[in-house]
């Protein structure tokens, strides 16, 4: 007999999907685009402005799907980019 | 400060130069030795690695050759150990690179060169004075570092611990440039109580993380130490650097870096100085030796005396600052300058260049493999007395 | 001449380092009066500095027992931006300097960053008797295949038909496997991962460091401006997206299997993992056992 998934095990309340703020610090990026290939979600993309060191940075294009899974942090070589989970309704970041 | 008791083996001891330069190392507060096997210098290691056990807070370790030996120890210095290295001619030749990094970062640490026949393998077992040059010159690049040449088992007891002391107070990389003659002769060696052995400590700082400056000199050119560990996170590094240490490579930092490295021993010279003066007053001829060329040098004068010529020896014990000051001033009153040395002239040229024209300057050397004939040493006396009238 | 005076009074100013007041959660790692650091466009030793920052982080060391010894070469760089006691050292040398860092005080956790030509040409003879020895130090040897500081010579890891400026027809020499020669000379701890593998690599610096003895890491990373310009490979997001197609994680691979070749595909993962006594723990059981009470356990 084939079993049945229940949607909620048990009485657990369903797990929330996190959301992710993303701050660009635009003057230390050198354009390598790691962070832009590779958010899984593919919430940057390459800006069309120049920073003063004539690199284009990443900027946000789908700010609702990023998940903070911290993954474009981790893998930026100039520590130009970071995400932080945002803050529930009422609480502080 | 009084030298630690557990490293000083006080009391009257038959033993060799080698052997009593690992003793005046322990006495000195040396915790850690990093060498490679090469005669004639292999019985100083041997010596601390049979002690270092049982000394507390000691270690050796034999590294695997002198280029990782050299920078074993200025590991050790950083964190915060007094460190030697021991070795002869053709690893003295591979250590020069940290050589210079020492003087660079101003790390105080002793390398000891048991000169033999040179140059290249050489004469393993047989003496020579043939490093002096090298020991001043070997590095790239303009740096100063200080060198002492003891002449017997005691005096290499007492110079090692000197040079300990001196590298502590100038930050400085310290050569002993002992010689195979001075190195395996056996003779008495009389270790002081420790109480009365005075040693050097390092210059730490009192200055908190972030007032401190790793590189800022104080009055006498010198800066203060840290080490690793100790919560100051400071970068030191072998490229020109500022005060931080942080790499700073223009012209102007090169000129406020190194010239200072250079100065810290050419304007401390005078305190560094020294030397063994006898007979000099009223002599005509003045023989200039170190090592073991002195001892013979003393037999020498004796015979010349003899024959009516008035001669003194100046025997120096540090070699590097030289004393060009006191060459000088002997020069300029008329006294012919013999440099008795086991090589073909390395200090000769500097007395000669010290002398500047005032007197004759004479070599009196020799290929090495064994000591001076006396009647070599005789013979230059004769001929720098006749060069004088 | 005017505009050559006024760059390097600029490069001597304290304030030639970022103006920017913003701040990154990894500053306080990094000497930010230093920064931006030297490492061109999409190279890899950037990114390896920021997983080291997170893998400290995790292990919660304080920094103040961190030491961080480099040699010379793009990655010997990295000792001048990391804000622990840091120490940028001679070609080749950084090994034995750790050595001697690590014995004079154990408390001390030291780290060797540098690249493959300090750690494995010049510093090839250091490398295998710290690992023989297994001296309690972590290795992290980043590997772009080339000298790239010196503009980008052939070197002991380039892949053979490789072509750099002193092997202009290409390489003909057959380059280390450094996995296999560090497993053969005892290392307890070996794992290669690649740029791209950015948790991976941070995990293993994780464990490489809280794991007693001799540890190597060899992290493959692109060189955007020598090795893959003159491989006509693209730059580094290409070579990362090359890394992506053509590394195979094997948790069951021998280290011999390990070989690069330039344009096929390359084995990563943590290859071994094993215990032995450390250096310092040898040593005190050994003097322990000959001197008995006369010994005293060496602390440092």
């Amino acid at each position: 007999m084939p079993v049945r998934q229940r949607e909620t095990p048990f009485g657990l309340p369903r797990p929330e999907t996190p959301h992710g703020e993303i701050v660009i610090l635009e003057e230390r990026c050198k354009g390598c685009g790691f962070c832009i290939e590779y958010c899984p979600h593919g919430v940057l993309d390459t800006a069309k402005k120049y920073n003063a060191k004539g690199y284009h940075p990443p900027e946000i294009i789908k700010l609702e799907l990023c998940v903070n899974c911290g993954f474009c942090r981790m893998i930026c070589p100039e520590f130009a980019i970071y995400t932080y989970e945002r803050p529930k309704a009422g609480e502080k970041p | 400060m009084k030298a630690d008791p557990k490293g000083v083996l006080t009391g009257s001891h038959y033993i060799d130069g080698d052997f009593a330069c690992c003793e005046g190392a322990l006495a000195a507060g040396c915790r850690f030795i990093a060498g490679y096997p090469i005669t004639p210098s292999t019985e100083v290691v041997e010596r601390f690695a049979r002690r270092a056990p049982l000394v507390d807070r000691a270690l050796f370790i034999q590294m695997e050759d002198e280029l990782a030996a050299s920078i074993a120890i200025q590991g050790a210095v950083w964190a915060g150990k007094k460190a030697m290295t021991v070795t002869s001619g053709p690893g003295f030749s591979l250590m020069m690179e940290h050589i210079g990094l020492a003087a660079m970062t101003e790390t105080p640490c002793v390398f000891v060169d048991v000169q033999r026949g040179g140059p290249s393998t050489g004469l393993p077992t047989l003496p020579g004075q043939a490093d002096m040059m090298q020991a001043r010159w070997g590095s790239h690049g303009d740096y100063e570092i200080i060198a002492l040449s003891p002449n017997s088992p005691q005096e290499t007891f007492n110079l090692t611990i000197d040079a300990f002391n001196l590298a502590e107070q100038y930050r400085v990389p310290v050569m002993l440039m002992m010689d195979e003659c001075v190195g395996h002769m056996m003779e008495r060696v009389v270790i002081p109580p420790a109480e009365q052995i005075e040693i050097t400590p390092r210059r730490f700082t009192k200055l908190p993380p972030g007032e401190y400056l790793p590189f800022k000199p104080a009055e006498d050119l010198v800066p203060e130490m840290f080490k690793a560990g100790d919560g100051y996170r400071l970068h030191v590094t072998g490229l020109t650097h500022d005060f931080r240490g942080y790499p700073a490579m223009s012209p102007e930092v090169q000129e406020q870096l190194v010239h200072r490295l250079v100065n810290k021993i050419r304007l401390n010279a005078p305190k560094i100085w020294r030397y063994e003066e006898t007979g000099v007053e009223d002599a005509d001829v003045v023989i200039v030796t170190y090592g073991i060329t002195s001892r013979v040098a003393v037999e020498a004068i004796d015979l010349a005396r003899k024959k009516g010529i008035k001669v003194g020896m100046l025997r120096l014990i540090v070699v590097w600052p030289f004393p060009e000051e006191r060459i000088f001033e002997l020069a300029s009153r008329g006294k012919a300058v013999v440099v008795a040395e086991m090589n073909y002239g390395q200090v000769f040229f500097e007395a000669d260049r010290a002398a500047r024209g005032k007197a004759p300057v004479i070599l009196a050397g020799h290929g090495g493999g064994t000591v001076h004939n006396i009647e070599d040493i005789v013979k230059k006396i004769e001929e720098a007395h006749r060069c004088r009238s | 001449m005017s505009v050559i005076k006024e760059l390097q009074k600029a490069s001597l100013s304290p304030a030639a380092g970022l103006t920017s007041p913003e701040k990154h959660p990894m500053d306080d790692f990094l000497r930010m009066d230093r920064m931006p650091h030297i490492w061109c466009s999409t190279c890899g030793i950037g990114v390896s500095v920021n997983c080291f920052a997170k893998a400290l982080e995790k292990c919660a060391y304080p920094l103040d027992d961190v030491v961080v010894v480099s040699g010379i070469g793009c990655t010997g760089r990295v000792a001048g931006y990391v804000k622990v006691d840091s120490f940028h050292t001679t070609h080749g040398r950084a090994i034995p300097f750790a050595t001697g860092l690590k014995l004079a005080n154990p408390k001390l956790k030291v780290i060797v960053f540098s690249g493959d030509g300090d750690i494995i040409a010049i510093g090839g003879n250091h490398f295998i008797n710290a690992a023989r020895r297994n001296i309690d130090i972590t290795v992290i040897c980043l590997n772009n295949f080339n000298y790239a500081m010196t503009g980008g010579q052939v070197a002991a890891t380039t892949p053979a038909d490789s072509i750099l400026s002193t092997s202009p027809y290409g390489n003909f020499e057959t380059p280390f496997n450094l996995p296999f020669l560090a497993e053969s000379v005892g290392a307890v701890y070996v794992a290669r991962w690649t740029s791209l593998h950015v948790y991976n690599q941070t995990n293993a610096m994780v464990e490489a460091m809280q794991k007693p003895g001799f540890s190597f890491i060899e992290i493959v990373a692109p060189c955007p401006t020598i090795f893959e310009r003159q491989q006509k490979m693209g730059d580094g997001l290409d070579r990362l997206r090359w890394y992506c197609e053509n590394s195979e994680i094997r948790t069951d691979a021998g280290t011999k299997e390990a070989d690069i070749r330039l344009r096929d595909k390359m084995i990563v993962g943590k290859f071994v993992d094993v215990e032995r006594p450390t250096y310092l723990d040898a040593m005190n059981a050994h003097y322990q056992e000959h001197l008995g009470s006369k010994y005293k356990v060496y602390e440092g």
